[in-house]
């Protein structure tokens, strides 16, 4: 997806209208990939918003924050503390989770972004970091330290006792005013929640505000001498994607209303990095992609165990299966993250822009022999283009 | 309003113990091109520099106009008019040659910050033709889609230029806009810029290149060793023996 052309609203609601439909319709037809249960798609719809957030300050402005998990806590324990005092219903829950993620994000931002490259990613993550630590000790009150944040029959819930919601014996669930907030039910909040929140997306990435964005990436020396502050944009930016991070957290909340302090920790930071690069990084769809391979793999992956492989490797003689299990065995189960490292390697190394970038180079190899047209010059300026928009 | 445009008063420059500038005085008439010329470390650039704001003279002060820009951020004394051309390109690599132009007529329109983050580009009909336009100007409007990273230096050049003349600026500060550029683009650049003299904007330009220089300026602002030696005319300037000494160095021009 070339980011050099100005791409008209009515191709842009095509291409929602599109996504909409796939996702809308994932219960069909990740069937066959052993996908299709509610828990992973709301992961895949969670982790997605997770990502597009974060593409808007690492993809547009090139500012890796090295701290965004801090936000998903901070929305997740927002959205349990809006279920014990206000009302299981979701909707109290995300508004304030996005809303106190944005003003922590403003906070941290308000110091981060006084530095940039590595200093700003490092500043990130010390102030993740010191979250993390936070809510395993001073902030116990709050977060209920190691055991985690928990829901509990005696929790006031006001508004849900004021309209005479009163749970009976078993602990209420989250909901949208009775609709469930897991199984398929939920997934289809979520999705809803992803489609909505990337059609904003969708529209930052095409504005004069992301233009400005992206051309602080290529080059804030310029920008200031363009007449432009930007620090503000930054700030913006920040605190967008930080409220994008915090309606991730409230949603892992809706789905497990449990919220722990390791969601702050500093491998979540480094799994939404992950996933961006691996999807492609300040490409529109690449983080969805990345957040749904990523999510998926470590499903089908880490429910890998011995077993299941000495099954697989029953073909084999009976002393080649047990070493060819165990080899495997190193990369699947437990240790699964080894075959993450692996692929990342891989993708970062052969294909910087991603999996976007490798569709691209693959449907720019289909239509080439398609046209088979004399190489002019004007094609290979071209070509030369796409390969470094494919970069961005 | 004073007859300058531009009004530069006793500026020093130090960097530790080193005097870039020293006791700089130079007005610019609105309207004229002027140039500066010296040898190498002479401080045209740093000059340059505490004008645009990006570094603070450790003395004296600079006006546009009837306004102090000394002390103010460079995108502060960007938005009251003053645009510049650097020695390098700057511009932006990873976007389209007409997004380049864009960004700096949205700076104009808007201001220092706006956060119009669900506006469509597509829908900003008037910044577009007007960066089309400026392209054209330019003679880059074939262009437009591909990335201004993977253009030759000179079309960089003139693509930096086209974004500065799309503000519109009072004062355009041009830092050796041929440089590395091959006679054939220098002579283009030379066309470039008389056709922009014509809309009465006024220029500042520091320059090597003696066929640019006396081919654009009205008035010549000798520096030598961070202290201007001799100001005048291009006639002036050329028989005047100071200026062979310290820089011409008895080489006929």
């Amino acid at each position: 997806m070339s980011n050099t052309k100005i791409v008209s609203p009515k191709k842009d609601m095509i291409f929602m209208a599109i996504l909409s439909v796939v996702v809308l319709t994932m219960p069909i037809w990740l069937q066959p990939f052993g996908a299709a249960y509610p828990d992973l798609m709301q992961k895949f719809m969670i982790f997605g918003i997770f990502a597009i957030g974060y593409n808007i300050l690492f993809g547009l402005t090139g500012y890796l924050s090295f701290g965004h998990a801090a936000f998903l806590g901070v929305g997740s324990y927002t959205a349990v503390w809006s279920f014990k005092l206000l009302s299981m219903n979701v909707i109290p829950a995300m508004i304030f989770g996005t809303v106190l993620s944005g003003l922590f994000a403003l906070a941290i931002g308000f110091v981060s972004l006084r530095r940039s490259g590595i200093y700003f990613s490092i500043l990130t993550l010390a102030f993740a970091q010191m979250s993390y630590n936070l809510a395993y000790s001073v902030l116990t009150p709050i977060t209920n330290g190691e055991t985690g944040l928990q829901l509990a029959q005696s929790d006031p819930r006001i508004l849900d006792h004021m309209s005479g919601i009163v749970a009976d014996g078993s602990l209420p669930t989250p909901n949208l005013f009775g609709i469930e907030g897991i199984g398929y039910s939920g997934f289809y909040i979520c999705a809803a929640l992803m489609l909505i929140s990337f059609f904003i997306y969708l529209r930052i990435f095409r504005s004069p505000f992301g233009l400005k964005l992206r051309a602080i990436k290529s080059n804030q020396n310029r920008m200031g001498y363009t007449g432009f502050s930007t620090r503000p944009y930054l700030m913006t930016a920040f605190v967008i994607s930080g409220m994008y991070a915090g309606l991730a957290g409230s949603l892992l909340a809706v789905t497990d209303p449990l919220a722990g302090a390791e969601r702050m920790q500093w491998t979540a930071s480094g799994e939404v990095v992950l996933i961006t690069i691996l999807g492609g990084v300040g490409t529109l769809i690449g983080p969805l992609l990345g957040a749904g391979i990523i999510k998926y793999f470590e499903n089908i992956f880490s429910a890998f165990n011995d077993d299941v492989l000495l099954n697989a490797f029953s073909f084999l003689p009976d002393w080649l299966a047990h070493p060819v299990a165990s080899v495997v065995g190193l990369f699947v189960g437990e240790g699964w993250h080894l075959t993450l490292g692996l692929v990342f390697m891989l993708i970062v190394i052969f294909l910087p822009g991603g999996i976007m970038e490798g569709i691209t180079r693959l449907t720019r190899l289909v239509t080439k022999r398609d046209k088979a047209e004399p190489k002019s010059e004007a094609h290979e300026t071209k070509e030369k283009e796409q390969t470094s928009a494919g970069e961005v | 309003m004073s007859e300058y445009i531009l009004d530069v008063t006793d500026v020093d420059k130090n960097f530790g113990g080193l005097q870039a500038l020293s006791d700089i005085n130079l007005r610019v008439k609105e309207g004229t091109v002027h140039a500066i010329i010296g040898p190498n470390g002479a401080g045209k650039s740093t000059l340059l520099n505490v004008i645009v704001g990006r570094l603070a003279p450790s003395r004296g002060r600079v006006l546009l106009g009837d306004q102090v820009l000394t002390g103010k951020e460079p995108h502060e004394i960007n938005q009251l008019g003053v645009a510049r051309v650097f020695q390098t390109p700057e511009i932006f690599p990873e976007l389209s040659l007409l997004q380049n132009v864009m960004v700096p007529a949205f700076a104009k329109r808007e201001g220092i910050f706006k956060m119009n983050f669900l506006k469509s580009l597509f829908a900003e009909k008037e910044v577009r033709e007007h960066a089309e336009h400026l392209l054209e100007d330019v003679g880059l409007l074939q262009h437009q889609d591909h990335l201004a990273g993977s253009m030759s230096r000179g079309d960089k050049r003139r693509l930096e230029l086209a974004m500065c003349l799309g503000q519109q600026p009072k004062l355009f500060l041009l830092d050796e806009p041929t440089a590395g550029m091959s006679r054939h683009d220098t002579n283009r650049t030379i066309d470039l810029l008389k056709r922009i003299k014509e809309r009465g904007m006024t220029k500042v330009i520091i320059e090597h290149d003696m066929h640019v220089v006396f081919s654009l300026a009205d008035r010549i602002s000798v520096l030598a060793q961070g202290a201007i030696i001799c100001e005048g005319t291009p006639e002036e300037v050329r028989n005047d023996p100071r200026v062979k000494e310290a820089y011409l160095g008895g080489e006929t021009v």
